[in-house]
C-alpha cells in the first residue's frame, strides 16, 4: 500500500519537524536563556500539596518514560531473544505501567488543581505553563486511555505497530502506513506526544535535561578561580577580554 | 599547606545600636527587586528573638549546615546527596514564604483616586506574593527591640538550648534586662553547606578570595541550598526561580572599598580584612568531634600572615605581594587571634563561617550601672561577668557552641580595656595589674583600644584591591548591567573607529576608584578624569559630561595606546558603554 500524501504529511514531515525543532529549541534555549533554564519552583508558595503532588507525578513520569524507552524503543525481536515471552512482557507492561501511570495522572491532577487555586502560584504560572499543561495532559490521558482500551477493547500490538514507526524516524526507514493503521486514540497521542516535544524547548520542562545526576560524584564545594572563568556566558559585542581570539 | 586567602568580617555588637541603615542600604543596592521583596541579604534581629526567618537556628526542624554522622565523618545534616536526588521533586524541608513573611506594599492609589467622601481614604495593605488584600503579621524584624517577646521570645531557639542550663526564673528576669543586635549576612564560609547542596553546582567558592556566589546562568532552581545554610542565607527568588544570596559586595570589595553595608553602618562597627587560611586542613578542622572544640578549631586554620614560612607557602601558591601585606595588617585578623576578642556565629553548624562577631559587654555594664555601683571599675564588672550566668549562657550559645569559658575571656577583656582606659582619659595613673588579669599588657590594651574604638576608614577596612590586570575581567564575573541587552544604552560595542575607539574601562572600575578617592580624601578635589552622570557630584567643574568639540574629539580617538585611558568620547559615539556620548 502506497501512503497518501497526507499520512506523509502527518506521520514523515510533521514528526521531523517536530524532533528538529525539539533539538535546535534546546540549543538555541541554552545558548540565550541560560538564565531562564529553571524549574521556576513554586514551592515557596504552597508545600502542602506540592509535597504529594510533585513526588507522585515525577516518579510516575518518569516510570512512564522508561516504560516508552522499553516499549517503543527496544525491538519484539530482543525481549524474546533473551527468552522473556509475550505473556510475560505483556503483565510486566500492565502492571507496572497501570500503576505508574496512575501515580502521574493523580500527582498531574493535584499539580494542576494546585496551579489554579493556589492564588500565589496560579499569578505566577505564564501562559507558556497553561499551553504546556494542555498538552502534557491531553498526551498522558490519552496514553493511559489507550493502555486500558487497548487491553480490555479488542487487542492492539502497538510494538508491531507504533514502535516500528517510532524507530523508523530515527533509522530513516519510514512507515506512515503503520501509523495509519493504528486505532485513533494512538494516532492523538503521538501526534500531540510530537508537538508537546516541539514545544518543549520553550517552556519549564527544560528543567529534564538538566537532571543532577553529576551531584552524586562531584566533590562537595566548588572552587572556581576568577579568571579562569569569567561570568558565565559569553561577553557582551566589544567587551571580549584582551587575548579571548576571536578579534579580526 | 595549601595558603587560601578569605575575605572576613567582624562586627562589634557593643556598638551595634539597632538602626537597620546596613539592611536598608543592602536592599537598595541588592534586592529592591519583584521576586526578592522578602529577602534581606543583610539583616538585624534583635536577640533574645526568633530571628530571620523565623526560628532558623533550630536545626532539628531545618536541617542546615553539616553533623557528624555515626563513623564520625562530616555530611550534610539534611541527607545524603542520594536521599536529597530523591526528594528534589518537593523538598522537606525548605521555608515557606510565611517563614520569612510575606511582603506588602500598599495601594496608595485610593488616596488619590477615592471619591468625596466622609472618612478620609486609607491605603490599604496588598500582598506582593498573592496581590489580594492581607493583614500584616509578620516581618523581617517584627519582634524589634523585643516588641512582643513575652510571647514571641520564648520560641528563640538560643533561649530554648540554655533553658534547661539556666532556671525558669531567672530566664524571665534576664528577658527585662538583657537585649543586644545581631546584624547578619552570609558568613562566607570555609566550608560552605550551602555549596555543598546545590545539586547542580552552581554555587562557588572564589578561589581568590573566598566570597561564595551563585552563579546565575547554571542554577536551576532545585532550591537545596535554601535547605542547606543553617544561617538560612540563600534565598529563593521566586520569580525567577533561581537562588540568591550575598555577594559581599565583590564589585566594589575588588576595587579596595568595603561592601555597602559597612560603608553605611552607622555605629562604624563593622572591620574588613583578608584571613590566610590552610585550606587542607578545613575538613578536618569542622569535622572536629565535639561541638565545643569547633571555635579553637577553626582558628587553628587560620595562617599566621607574619610567619616566613605561610609567606614563602603563600607566595608559592600565586597570592600576590599586596594580599599578604594586606593579610598582615588585616583588622579581622587582629581581633581575631592577636586580641582573641572576636568569636564565629555558630561553630557547631560546621560550615565554619567567616563573619565573626565580638560580644557585647554592654548588658553586664547596664546591669552593674543599675545597682548603683560605678560600671567603669574592673572588679566590679569582673565580677558581674562571672554573676550574671544568663547573658553569658546566652552568649555562649550563640559563638561557642555553649562553652562559656571563651566569651567569658572575651568580656573580660573588654572590660579591662574599659577601666583601663578609663583610667588613662581621667588622666590616673593606668592600673597594669587590670590588663595582667586578662593575660594582656598595657600596650596590647592601648592597640585594641585604638582599633576598637578609633580606628579610621583605612584602619577597619584593608581590602587589597584585585588586580589591576584583572580588572576588565573582573567587572564582568557575574554582574550583568541591565542596560546590556542588544542595542541597549548599556550596550557595549565596537565605535564607529574600530575596536578601541571609545572608553573601554568598565564604568564601574573607574567610579568607584573616583569616588574612593574622593571620600577618603581631605579636601573636595575637583574629579580628576571624566565626569559622567553616575560620578558627578556637584563639586567643581563638568569637564567630559558633554561632548568635546568635534575637532577635539577626532584628534583624541585617534591617540594609540589609549586602550584603558578614559577620556571624552567623540559625537558620533553614542553607542559607548557610558551612553552619555549624546
Ligand atoms: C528528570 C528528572 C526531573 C527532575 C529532577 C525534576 C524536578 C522538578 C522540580 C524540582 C520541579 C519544581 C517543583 C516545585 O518546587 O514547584 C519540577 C516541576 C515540574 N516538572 Fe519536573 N523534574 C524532572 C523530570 C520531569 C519530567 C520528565 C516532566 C514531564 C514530562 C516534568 C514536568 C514537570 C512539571 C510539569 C513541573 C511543574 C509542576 C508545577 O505545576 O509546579 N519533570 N520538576
Ligand atoms: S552562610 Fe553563606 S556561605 Fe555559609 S552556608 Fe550559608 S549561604 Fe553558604
Ligand atoms: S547600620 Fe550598623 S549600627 Fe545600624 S543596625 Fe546595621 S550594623 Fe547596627
Amino acid at each position: 500500500m502506497t501512503p497518501r500524501p497526507i499520512d506523509i504529511v502527518l506521520w514523515v514531515v510533521i514528526p521531523y519537524l517536530c524532533l528538529a525543532v525539539f533539538v535546535l529549541g534546546h540549543v538555541w534555549r541554552y545558548r540565550y536563556d541560560k538564565f531562564g533554564w529553571t524549574t521556576r519552583s513554586s514551592q515557596m508558595y504552597e508545600r502542602r500539596l506540592l509535597r504529594w503532588g510533585s513526588p507522585l507525578f515525577h516518579f510516575g513520569i518518569l516510570a512512564v518514560f522508561f516504560g516508552h524507552v522499553m516499549g517503543l524503543g527496544v525491538p519484539k525481536s530482543w525481549t524474546e531473544a533473551v527468552g522473556m515471552s509475550e505473556a510475560l512482557y505483556h503483565f510486566l507492561a500492565v502492571t507496572v505501567g497501570a500503576v505508574a501511570g496512575v501515580c502521574t495522572v493523580v500527582g498531574l491532577a493535584i499539580l494542576i488543581y494546585r496551579r489554579r487555586t493556589v492564588g500565589p502560584v496560579f499569578r505566577a504560572t505564564t501562559r507558556m505553563d497553561k499551553t504546556m499543561y494542555v498538552f502534557l495532559s491531553a498526551v498522558i490521558l490519552l496514553g493511559l486511555w489507550n493502555t486500558v482500551a487497548s487491553n480490555i477493547f479488542g487487542h492492539y500490538d502497538y510494538r508491531d505497530g507504533v514502535s516500528v514507526w517510532f524507530r523508523g524516524i530515527f533509522r530513516f526507514d519510514l512507515h506512515p502506513e503503520l501509523m495509519t493503521q493504528a486505532p485513533l486514540g494512538f494516532q492523538i497521542h503521538a501526534m500531540l506526544a510530537m508537538l508537546l516535544f516541539a514545544l518543549w524547548p520553550f517552556t519549564r520542562l527544560v528543567h529534564v535535561f538538566s537532571a543532577p545526576i553529576g551531584y552524586l560524584w562531584r566533590p562537595y564545594v566548588v572552587y572556581r578561580s576568577r579568571e579562569s572563568r569569567i561570568g558565565s556566558r559569553a561577553p557582551q559585542r566589544g567587551w571580549e577580554r584582551v587575548g579571548s581570539g576571536d578579534r579580526p | 599547606m595549601r595558603v587560601m586567602a578569605q575575605m572576613a568580617m567582624v562586627m562589634n555588637l557593643d556598638k551595634c545600636i539597632g538602626c537597620h541603615t546596613c539592611s536598608v542600604t543592602c536592599k537598595q543596592a541588592w534586592t529592591n527587586r519583584t521576586g526578592t521583596e522578602y529577602v534581606w541579604f543583610n539583616n538585624v534581629e534583635t536577640r533574645p528573638g526568633q530571628g530571620y526567618p523565623r526560628t532558623y537556628e533550630d536545626q532539628e526542624r531545618w536541617q542546615g549546615g553539616w553533623t557528624l554522622n555515626r563513623r564520625g565523618r562530616l555530611t550534610l545534616r539534611s541527607g545524603s546527596r542520594l536521599r536529597k536526588l530523591f526528594t528534589i521533586f518537593s523538598n522537606p524541608k525548605m521555608p515557606a514564604i510565611d517563614d520569612y513573611y510575606e511582603p506588602w506594599t500598599y495601594d496608595y492609589e485610593t488616596l488619590t483616586n477615592a471619591p468625596l467622601q466622609e472618612h478620609t481614604p486609607v491605603a490599604r495593605p496588598k500582598s506582593l506574593i498573592s496581590g489580594d488584600d492581607m493583614k500584616i503579621r509578620w516581618s523581617a524584624n517584627w519582634d524589634d527591640d523585643l516588641a512582643g517577646a513575652p510571647e514571641l521570645a520564648p520560641a528563640d531557639p538560643v533561649l530554648t538550648a540554655i533553658r534547661d542550663k539556666v532556671s525558669e526564673k531567672v530566664r524571665l528576669e534576664f528577658e527585662k534586662t538583657f537585649m543586644f543586635y545581631l546584624p547578619r549576612i552570609c558568613e562566607h564560609c570555609l566550608n560552605p553547606a550551602c555549596a555543598a547542596s546545590c545539586p547542580s553546582g552552581a554555587i562557588y567558592k572564589r578561589a581568590e578570595d573566598g566570597i561564595v556566589l551563585v552563579d546565575q546562568d547554571r542554577c536551576r532552581g532545585w532550591r537545596m541550598c535554601v535547605t542547606g545554610c543553617p544561617y538560612k542565607k540563600v534565598y529563593f527568588n521566586h520569580r525567577t526561580g533561581k537562588a540568591e544570596k550575598c555577594t559581599f559586595c565583590f564589585p566594589r570589595v575588588e576595587v579596595g572599598i568595603p561592601t555597602v553595608c559597612s560603608e553605611t553602618c552607622v555605629g562604624r562597627l563593622r572591620y574588613i580584612g583578608l584571613v590566610l587560611y590552610d585550606a587542607d586542613r578545613v575538613l578536618a578542622a569542622a569535622s572536629t568531634k565535639d561541638d565545643t572544640d569547633l571555635y579553637r578549631a577553626q582558628r587553628e586554620v587560620f595562617l599566621d600572615p607574619h610567619d616566613p614560612a605561610v609567606i614563602g607557602a603563600a607566595e608559592r601558591a600565586g597570592i600576590p605581594r599586596d594580599w599578604i601585606d594586606a593579610a598582615q595588617r588585616s583588622p579581622v585578623w587582629a581581633l581575631i587571634n592577636k586580641f582573641e576578642v572576636a568569636l564565629p556565629l555558630h561553630p557547631e553548624y560546621r560550615t565554619m563561617p567567616m563573619v565573626w562577631y565580638i560580644p557585647p559587654l554592654s548588658p553586664v555594664v547596664d546591669v552593674v550601672r543599675e545597682t548603683g555601683e560605678d560600671a567603669e571599675a574592673a572588679g566590679n564588672l569582673f565580677g558581674a561577668i562571672d554573676a550574671l550566668r544568663i547573658p553569658v549562657e546566652y552568649l555562649a550559645e550563640l559563638f561557642t557552641a555553649g562553652d562559656p569559658a571563651p566569651v567569658n575571656a572575651v568580656l573580660r577583656r573588654l572590660a579591662a580595656m574599659r577601666s583601663y582606659m578609663r583610667d588613662i582619659n581621667l588622666g590616673r595613673e593606668p592600673d597594669d595589674s587590670v590588663p595582667a588579669a586578662v593575660g594582656m599588657d598595657g600596650e596590647t590594651v592601648h592597640e585594641m583600644f585604638r582599633l576598637l574604638a578609633i580606628a579610621k576608614y583605612d584602619e577597619r577596612y584593608v581590602i587589597p584591591a584585585a588586580h589591576a590586570e584583572q580588572a576588565h575581567a573582573l567587572e564582568e564575573l557575574a554582574t550583568e548591567c541591565s542596560l546590556d541587552y542588544e542595542g541597549g544604552p548599556g550596550m557595549g560595542g565596537s565605535g564607529p573607529f574600530g575596536e578601541s575607539s571609545g572608553g573601554v574601562t568598565p564604568l564601574a572600575v573607574e567610579n568607584f576608584h573616583l569616588l574612593k578617592e574622593r571620600q577618603t580624601a581631605d579636601d573636595v578635589t575637583p574629579l580628576r578624569s571624566r565626569v559622567n552622570l553616575l560620578n558627578w557630584d556637584a563639586n567643581g567643574g563638568t569637564e567630559g559630561l558633554f561632548p568635546a568639540r568635534p575637532a577635539e574629539g577626532a584628534a583624541d580617538i585617534d591617540d594609540p595606546g589609549a586602550e584603558a585611558v578614559p577620556r571624552p568620547q567623540g559625537p558620533t559615539d553614542a553607542a559607548g558603554p557610558t551612553g552619555a556620548g549624546r
